[in-house]
């Protein structure tokens, strides 16, 4: 959704938040040498423009890119299927969530990445070890969000729907999934930031390519300015996840209140 | 009599104990009541009298644990398509605007997109909603969206209604006019209902006859017919001086004022 510019107040707001960029870019190039702060601490702002087009030119930087965003990608979009699938399953069955949840509560609670050098073992320095750490680590969010939409459904409406003799697969297509989806994109929207560090700390354990591998090899080279363009980089990608989220979740969710009037 | 259309038969109900090893509780004990094609009969009794209850049964969700409840002379063993029934609460789908949430049994039941399409009008327009169709449940007051569960319980055209406290969550004002509406599409439509409710002057300004239960278990412990003229017309019988003498005998029957002490 595009803010509407003709609102003198938005208008204003635009103004002031680009106003903004100019002065944190400027702080950024002249602040450090001001306080007499190295580049090898914090590269200026040029400097760090200059390496982009450097590493994009020698370093194949659009194609480390690649490789990131196509494991964050891959890793999300497995995580989230999955997430949904055990949400709905563990949902509908109270059995199988009292069995499960134990296994699962420590499944989450234990540290994600910290699975990263395991699966390097298991996998090797391939595309795999870093998407399976961004699926385990997107999986969570989504299933405890999806499990929670189910159990939250009144009692009642189910009823209604078997009073007009509804069969489950009905009450799963016309009430339990359409009544997951806000919190599911909620869980969604946690999980696009959380598949980005999944992916970085596989890169950072073990591989040659990748933004986790650049990051490695610019601190082994002291290459500051390579860093820096590294971590925008990374933001970028989940930057670009999270907008595809919230761009689908408003034409998926447009019936929710404070919503309904905006998308069309 | 007219033809009987929901009939119960020693109907009784039992649920398993809440502690552990206690004796089962009975929820209704031996009814036995029929209700006449295009009658309109509430349901009265103290808090906790298994009213719900037998609506349950009466709508298939719930078997009887002892007796039988007919509905046109079929025994109920399940949902089916000759009942329908409306809460208290609207259960409204949020995700679907008002004309779908009409349409919602019809989907169930697989009619065609535009026969349900041209009901759920049709209905709206007689609930007078017509301009909300597109409307999402939010966007409508309460009255407005309990209008909306009328008019989605009436789509189906159920042979009989079930009501459990429909109006009870309104405001006073709207309660009242809600009634007015209730009351004058059962009087166009002909139809069946059964109207569980805790309000006195509802139970006797919208029925023909009202069924006064006991404590729990609960039995049916009198049957008070409603010689007021114009059920169809509930604000009417509000201000007839006839509708003071029922109340009172309801309040009587009820013990309400010993509750007082």
């Amino acid at each position: 959704m595009m803010p509407d510019f003709s609102d003198p107040a938005i208008r204003r707001m635009t103004i002031g938040s680009a106003l903004l960029f100019v002065v944190f870019v400027a702080a950024w190039e002249w602040g450090p040498p001001l306080f007499g702060i190295p580049s090898y601490i914090i590269p200026p702002a040029s400097k760090v423009w200059h390496e982009f087009v450097r590493m994009l030119g020698s370093d194949r930087l659009m194609y480390h890119t690649g490789i990131t965003a196509m494991q964050v990608f891959a890793g999300f979009i497995l995580g989230m299927l999955l997430g949904m699938a055990v949400g709905f399953a563990l949902g509908m069955s109270p059995t199988a969530e009292f069995m499960l949840s134990p296994y699962i509560l420590a499944l989450q609670i234990a540290p994600k990445v910290a699975f990263a050098p395991l699966f390097v073992i298991w996998f090797g320095y391939t595309v795999y070890p870093k998407i399976l750490v961004a699926v385990l680590i997107v999986f969570f969010p989504v299933m405890i969000n999806v499990l929670g939409a189910v159990r939250a459904i009144d009692p009642d409406i189910v009823r209604l729907a078997k009073s007009f003799s509804a069969g489950p697969v009905r009450i799963f297509r016309m009430i339990e999934f359409p009544a997951s989806l806000p919190p599911f994109f909620a869980g969604l929207r946690i999980a696009a930031t959380l598949a980005v560090i999944g992916v970085v700390v596989g890169e950072l354990v073990g591989g040659n390519q990748g933004l986790g591998y650049l990051l490695t090899f610019g601190e082994g080279s002291a290459n500051t300015p390579m860093v820096f363009v590294t971590i925008i980089m990374l933001t970028l990608i989940g930057i670009a996840l999270y907008g595809i989220i919230v761009l689908i979740e408003n034409r998926v969710l447009h019936w929710l209140p404070g919503r309904a009037r905006k998308a069309v | 009599m007219a033809r009987i259309r929901l009939e119960c038969r020693n109907v009784t109900k039992r649920f398993a104990a809440a502690r552990k090893g206690g004796p089962p509780v009975t929820a209704v004990a031996d009814l036995n009541f029929t209700i006449g094609d295009g009658e309109v009969v509430s349901l009265i009794g103290p808090s906790g009298c298994g009213k719900s209850t037998l609506l349950n049964m009466g709508s298939g969700l719930d078997p009887a644990s002892d007796g039988e409840v007919l509905i046109d002379g079929e025994k109920v063993t399940g949902p089916n398509a000759h009942v329908a029934f409306m809460l208290q609460k609207d259960l409204l789908l949020p995700w679907r605007n008002i004309r779908e949430n009409v349409e919602f049994g019809l989907e169930i039941r697989g009619r065609p997109a535009a026969e349900r399409r041209a009901v759920a009008l049709d209905l709206l327009a007689k609930c007078r909603l017509p301009a909300f169709a597109d409307h999402y449940p939010h966007q409508l007051s309460g009255g407005m969206r309990q209008r909306a569960a009328l008019a989605r319980t009436l789509a189906v055209d159920p042979a009989v209604l079930l009501m459990d406290e429909p109006f009870s969550a309104l405001d006073a004002q709207t309660k009242m006019v809600l009634q007015q509406d209730l009351a004058r599409m059962l009087a166009e439509t002909g139809k069946t209902a059964l109207f569980v409710t805790h309000d006195l002057v509802e139970a006797i300004a919208l029925s023909d006859r009202v069924l006064v239960m006991s404590q729990r278990p609960g039995r049916i412990i009198e049957e008070i017919p409603v010689d007021i003229p114009g059920r169809g017309n509930p604000m009417e019988r509000r201000k007839s001086p006839r509708l003071g003498p029922y109340v009172a005998r309801l309040m009587e029957l009820l013990h309400i004022d010993e509750t007082l002490a």
